[in-house]
């Protein structure tokens, strides 16, 4: 199947001031697959993701999100896009299902928090304050908000960073299903093994750069292939394996 | 694809922030309660503000037209249960202003001035005889009165004391036909009959305002700085909703929620403590109005100290300097004028001064809007001023 690129991003800079945080990346992301931006701190990761998402305004390049171009139609992008914002909190004295209420006005959609909060598994919930909610609980939750409006991409940054093992399964799974059911993601995230199983292309972004873009598969092969090996013996089994294999892989609430 | 409703994005944010408001217990007790607490402290205390406390010594003839008419007179407060020895005590530490006795002279006594403080009253007609003025009178009561240094009321009870007898003396002397009771001036005294003038009709439109004043800066600061540092208007930037939409939700969640408190205000200054509606209805809809503007104006200082402060343990101080001198200074509990010259020019600069003074002109003399142009344009120009410095200061992310 010939791969469609929905996002394009065309030597893209971005300054803040003096100092450059973006220095012309340019990489595509296609129709329907996991994308995953890996990089240290720093590196222009969360940048190179709020550019897309219309929120922050780029120095020079072009970006364009399902064929709008960002700075000529960021409206028509915001309508057709979902996003996850690192540590965002929600409006105060909510329950959940008030905020669904309030995102479905936003988005001039209309939607119940029953059907939304479905998707995620959140529907016992619905009368809980989003601060009262577990880490895992939070996450799936700010999903079910990017979800709203039948987006054909969502951005998530970072969503698993802070949650338990079982947690960050749950989430993967969850992920791979709005995949599957035809949406585009792109996701930040500092954990390579969360990227090796979820993503199905991964760019590494270093120093305002794109140093590489390809499957984690390609990269690990090409990596093998130089000759590289790791100092430890590879087992059959990490310590997650231990993890989950002890504990049982059921989420935990709370 | 449905086109896009900006006013439908608009109402979705004024919904969740007046849930919101209505759900934050320092909204509601910054609103609501303290005004009402204020409100019913004062309402009580106040009255007609000057209380003379009066000892009455054992033995005084209550049935004596004196006493009536000093038991009838609002600024004094007679006190029967005090023994001679603690009124004497209570005289000299100033807690008692005065303590009165009235005698009722025999029938033989003759009527004459006593020797300090007391006054002499003439005799009713039976003990009048065929006597004429003004041999051989004699006082059918005394009147003795001890004051103390120690309070300044004393006057007050003089005055009142005076005034009283010479009625008093003036129809003795018009029943036994002596008309030529001597007159060195001739008092004329008329009192208009109009509405009573009461505290509660000073103090409900200083709280009303200072209601508003508070909500307007601390609610406005807090949801705008707390939107801002937890990322929520990010978010919503990342949907379609317009910035204005944003501002006018928020607006109107606390404008709807502010003006239902002034009405509730309103109504309880009106049942409870009789709070002066002159045209009722039209009234409380002039009042809602001037609550309206005065909020728009006080919630540009709320966005002003949204932008300035870094956090929210800023927001207090900042606010403070906003608001406290207006509750001082802006006849939220006294009147202005109570206060010196140089200090009115201050007074009379604040937006709240003229708020109050506008809600004032309403409520008890039935102004219209349309009275009070004075008053709104000054609120106009400090709206103008706030808006131009919130528009410069404020910050979205």
């Amino acid at each position: 199947m010939e791969k469609q690129p929905i996002i394009t991003v065309n030597n893209l800079t971005k300054n803040y001031g003096d100092f450059a945080a973006v220095k012309g990346i340019s990489f595509e992301v296609y129709e329907g697959e996991i994308f995953g931006l890996l990089g240290p701190n720093g590196a222009g990761k969360t940048t190179t993701l709020e550019i897309i998402e219309t929120l922050r305004d780029k120095t020079s390049g072009e970006v364009t999100v399902a064929g709008f171009d960002i700075s000529k139609d960021a409206d028509s992008i915001k309508k057709i896009i979902g996003v996850q914002l690192q540590a965002a909190g929600y409006y105060p004295n909510l329950n959940l299902s008030e905020l669904i209420v309030l995102f479905s006005g936003l988005y001039g959609i209309d939607k119940t928090p029953t059907e939304m909060l479905e998707k995620v598994a959140l529907t016992d919930k619905a009368k809980a304050r989003y601060k009262d909610l577990s880490g895992g609980q939070k996450q799936r939750f700010s999903i079910a908000t990017t979800l709203i409006n039948d987006p054909k991409i969502i951005f998530l940054d970072e969503p698993t960073t802070g949650l338990d093992p079982q947690a960050r399964r749950n989430l993967w799974d969850l992920i791979r299903e709005i995949r599957d059911n035809g949406t585009t993601v792109v996701i930040t995230t500092h954990y390579m093994d969360e990227a090796e199983v979820l993503c199905d292309r991964v760019a590494f972004v270093d120093g305002g750069h794109i140093v590489g873009i390809d499957t984690p598969d390609h990269f690990i092969d090409q990596l093998v292939a130089t000759g590289f090996e790791r100092k430890k013996q590879v087992k059959e089994a990490n310590l997650e394996d231990v993890f989950i294999n002890l504990t049982g892989k059921e989420w935990r609430e709370g | 694809m449905k086109k896009y409703s900006n006013t439908r994005a608009t109402l979705a944010i004024a919904k969740a922030s007046f849930r919101s408001i209505l759900r934050s217990p320092s909204a509601v007790v910054f609103s609501l309660a303290f005004p009402l607490i204020f409100i019913v402290v004062f309402a009580n205390i106040g009255g007609s503000g000057v209380k003379v406390d009066v000892g009455v010594a054992k033995g005084t003839d209550t049935l004596s037209p004196i006493y009536q008419a000093l038991k009838r007179s609002s600024v004094i407060n007679l006190e029967t249960n005090v023994s001679s020895d603690d009124m004497k005590k209570d005289l000299s530490k100033g807690s008692l202003d005065a303590i009165i006795e009235i005698k009722k002279n025999a029938s033989s006594s003759q009527g004459t001035t006593s020797p300090s403080e007391g006054i002499t009253i003439y005799p009713p007609l039976s003990a009048q005889g065929n006597t004429k003025w003004p041999e051989k009178f004699v006082s059918p009561y005394t009147v003795t009165v001890q004051y103390t240094s120690s309070s300044q009321k004393g006057g007050i009870l003089k005055s009142v004391l005076s005034s009283s007898l010479m009625q008093i003396n003036a129809e003795f002397a018009k029943k036994i036909g002596l008309l030529t009771l001597p007159q060195v001036a001739e008092l004329n005294e008329t009192t208009v009959t109009g509405r009573e003038y009461k505290y509660i009709d000073f103090i409900l439109p200083g709280q009303l305002g200072f209601s508003l004043l508070s909500s307007g800066v601390f609610g406005t600061a807090f949801v705008f700085l707390s939107l801002r540092l937890t990322l929520v208007i990010k978010r919503f930037f990342a949907t379609p909703v317009k910035r204005y939409s944003i501002v006018l939700g928020e607006a109107l969640a606390r404008l709807t929620f502010s003006l239902l408190g002034a009405l509730f205000i309103l109504m309880v200054g009106h049942f409870a403590f009789g709070f002066t509606l002159i045209h009722g209805v039209v009234t409380v809809l002039n009042m809602l109005v001037l609550s309206a503007i005065g909020l728009i104006i006080f919630m540009g200082f709320g966005f002003t100290i949204s932008g300035i402060a870094k956090n929210e343990s800023t927001v207090p101080p900042l606010s403070n300097i906003i608001t406290l001198p207006q509750f001082l200074l802006s006849g939220t509990f006294f009147s202005v004028t109570a206060f010196p010259k140089w200090l009115q020019y201050v007074s009379n600069a604040l937006p709240l001064t003229h708020l109050n003074n506008a809600m004032r002109k309403v409520a008890f003399e039935g102004a219209g809007l349309g009275d009070v142009s004075h008053q709104l344009f000054i609120l106009l120009l400090w709206g103008i001023g706030v808006y131009a410095v919130a528009v410069k200061t404020f910050k979205w992310e």
